[in-house]
């Protein structure tokens, strides 16, 4: 765990960047300090490997004043990541792996093995092994960053704006290797971002820092979306809070219902009886087709003639009410189709059953992450 | 050279050449040695007066201002007033203003290197825990590496030719050759003595780029990192 104990960071100029800020990192968790730029965050992030002294208070690691630490000692034992990955061009990308097993004076063989170990882990193709920095694009080489700072297993790794110079397909897509990184290693992470929508995706708890490095709130995230401390929080989270945080609140317990569907093999004859206005329409595998509407059916035929409305579905047990509420979205319907992993039809999600989970999510305290 | 008519002057006559082969060799290695030595003790003098400049930056800009102001001094001015103290016709008199215009590149080289590794580069060095000096050894330096070797080409085919403007004060290597024509009227020596300057700049030239292209295959092709 590390503690900020009533840290504050004043410069000779008077300047203060952080005022009396004190915040416990649970371990194995993602801490995330977010705010606008100025708020003190990166700062806080550097006085735990004292790449910054704190002016008032103490930085504590599992308890050890991080100030009794002689400092490349301590920073061999913390990862480090930051924003254009700050590999080393000259080296190789496996000596830039094995960069702090080297400082702990590890045999070569072996930092050099745990390197090649690390770059597989992290989805790097080996074969970049030997290449330099400069042929790597800017996702690969901040993957290498993330290596890096692993290479050494330290309990803590700190993280500043990692991935806020890579495009968005990019950023998404190392937020959920980290997030599969983290589900594997359990590190205790200080995640430094400006990206309020970051902190939600990737946080387990979320600091939202102000301008002056003070404390605005700390929380996780559903409860930071549902009860944003202040209107400084509130505006920091922006638009769209309420949709957001759905994102939070399971879809697990949704009622589906088995009735409203039909092969399209079946003959038009035979559904014309339904009572619900819309019927799902899947293939021999139980893969979604589209909707039909029962009023609007032919004389005769199969419903494999008919002209289907298009549908959305979501993932049962994976989604989010927010993928849920997104799938309704798509279809004429109004109802959603929930499919398994495979993508097989388990059932539909009907307007009304999912008010009454919108009702709820909005009544409870939060609900359970997705 | 054949179709030149016999009793005009030739540009260049080989036998002339020929007979004084030996004499040019040695004048030529005289040159090399007068050329090179204060580029080798201007880097050596460079690297801790730029690491030096590279840290406290108030330090840097009077030792660039000194160094500048001697750059600026006529070389045969410094030759002449060195005459008394390190004496008339040595290598001494030659190399010492040599290695004083060799170390007006390369100072600023070395500060320029230094400060060509990125800032983000820097900081993950102190974020892995490199003590200072193993950062300032095995991240920095070598990161300098291609802004100091290309101030080093600068000075190295510079200190070549600069070497010539000795022969004015009796020691110029292959600078002799050309008062020897020039006085004689009598081209041979001054088309062979230049030849031989622009292939020993040419060659020291070539040899830091190879070395270059050994000691930074990272730079070869610079892209974003």
């Amino acid at each position: 765990m590390i503690t900020f104990d009533g840290v504050t960071k004043r410069y000779a100029d008077g300047t203060v960047a952080v005022d009396d800020l004190s915040l416990e990192a649970p371990t194995g968790e993602i801490t995330v300090l977010v705010g606008p730029s100025g708020c003190g965050k990166t700062t806080s992030l550097r006085m735990i490997n004292r790449m910054i002294d704190a002016t008032e208070g103490r930085v504590l690691i599992d308890g050890v004043d991080v100030r009794t630490v002689d400092p490349p000692t301590l920073r061999r034992g913390i990862g480090y990541v930051i924003q254009q990955a700050g590999l080393f061009p000259h080296r190789k990308i496996v000596d830039n792996v094995a960069t702090v097993p080297h400082l702990l004076g590890w045999d070569r063989r072996k930092a050099r093995a745990r390197a090649m170990e690390l770059l597989e882990r992290v989805g790097l193709d080996p074969g970049l092994a030997g290449r330099y920095p400069f042929q790597l694009s800017g996702g690969q080489q901040q993957r290498v960053g993330v290596a890096r700072a692993l290479a050494a297993d330290p309990p803590v790794l700190l993280m500043d704006e990692p991935f806020s110079a890579v495009d968005p397909v990019v950023r998404a897509s190392l937020q959920e290797e980290l997030l599969r990184l983290q589900a594997e290693f359990t590190k205790t992470i200080v995640f430094v971002t400006h990206d309020i929508d970051e902190a939600v995706k990737l946080g387990d708890r979320v600091a939202v820092l102000r301008v002056g490095g003070r404390m605005a709130q700390l929380a996780d995230p559903a409860t930071l979306l549902a009860r944003p401390a202040d209107d400084f929080v509130a505006e920091f989270l922006g638009r769209d809070r309420g949709i957001r945080r759905l994102s939070f609140v399971s879809g697990e317990g949704l009622r589906l219902r088995t009735d409203l569907t039909a092969p399209a093999s079946a003959e038009v004859s035979s559904v014309r009886g339904t009572a619900a206005p819309w019927l799902a329409v899947v293939d021999a595998d139980d893969r979604p087709l589209g909707w039909v509407r029962v009023g609007e059916l032919p004389e005769s035929g199969t419903l494999a003639d008919v002209r289907l409305a298009p549908y959305g579905t979501f993932v049962r047990g994976r989604d989010s009410l927010r993928g849920a509420l997104d799938a309704t979205l798509l279809s004429p319907s109004g109802n959603a189709i929930a499919v398994d992993d495979s993508g097989r039809v388990r059932g539909v999600l009907t307007r009304e059953t999912l008010e009454e989970a919108l009702r709820q999510a909005a009544g409870g305290a939060g609900g359970a992450r997705a | 050279m054949p179709g030149v008519p016999v009793r005009e002057e030739p540009l260049v006559r080989w036998d002339w050449i020929g007979r004084n082969w030996p004499a040019i060799q040695a004048l030529l290695a005289d040159h090399a040695v007068m050329a090179l030595v204060p580029v080798a003790v201007g880097l050596l003098v460079a690297l801790p007066v730029g690491l030096a400049g590279a840290r406290w930056r108030g330090l840097y800009q009077p030792t660039v201002g000194v160094v500048n102001v001697v750059y600026s001094l006529p070389s045969l001015a410094v030759f002449i007033v060195l005459i008394p103290v390190t004496g008339l016709a040595t290598r001494m008199t030659v190399m010492v203003p040599l290695a004083f215009y060799a170390l007006a590149v390369l100072i600023p080289a070395v500060v320029d290197g230094l400060a060509s590794v990125p800032g983000h580069v820097r900081q993950s060095a102190v974020a892995m825990g490199f003590t200072p000096l193993r950062r300032l050894l095995r991240v920095e330096l070598p990161i300098a590496v291609p802004v100091v070797l290309a101030g080093l080409r600068v000075a190295t085919v510079s200190s070549v030719s600069l070497v010539s403007v000795g022969a004015l004060v009796g020691r110029g290597g292959l600078g002799y050759l050309f008062i020897d024509g020039w006085q004689r009227q009598f081209p041979t020596p001054i088309v062979v003595g230049i030849a031989l300057v622009v292939l020993l700049a040419a060659v020291a030239d070539t040899l830091l780029v190879l070395a270059q292209r050994l000691l930074t295959p990272w730079a070869r092709a610079r892209g974003t990192a």
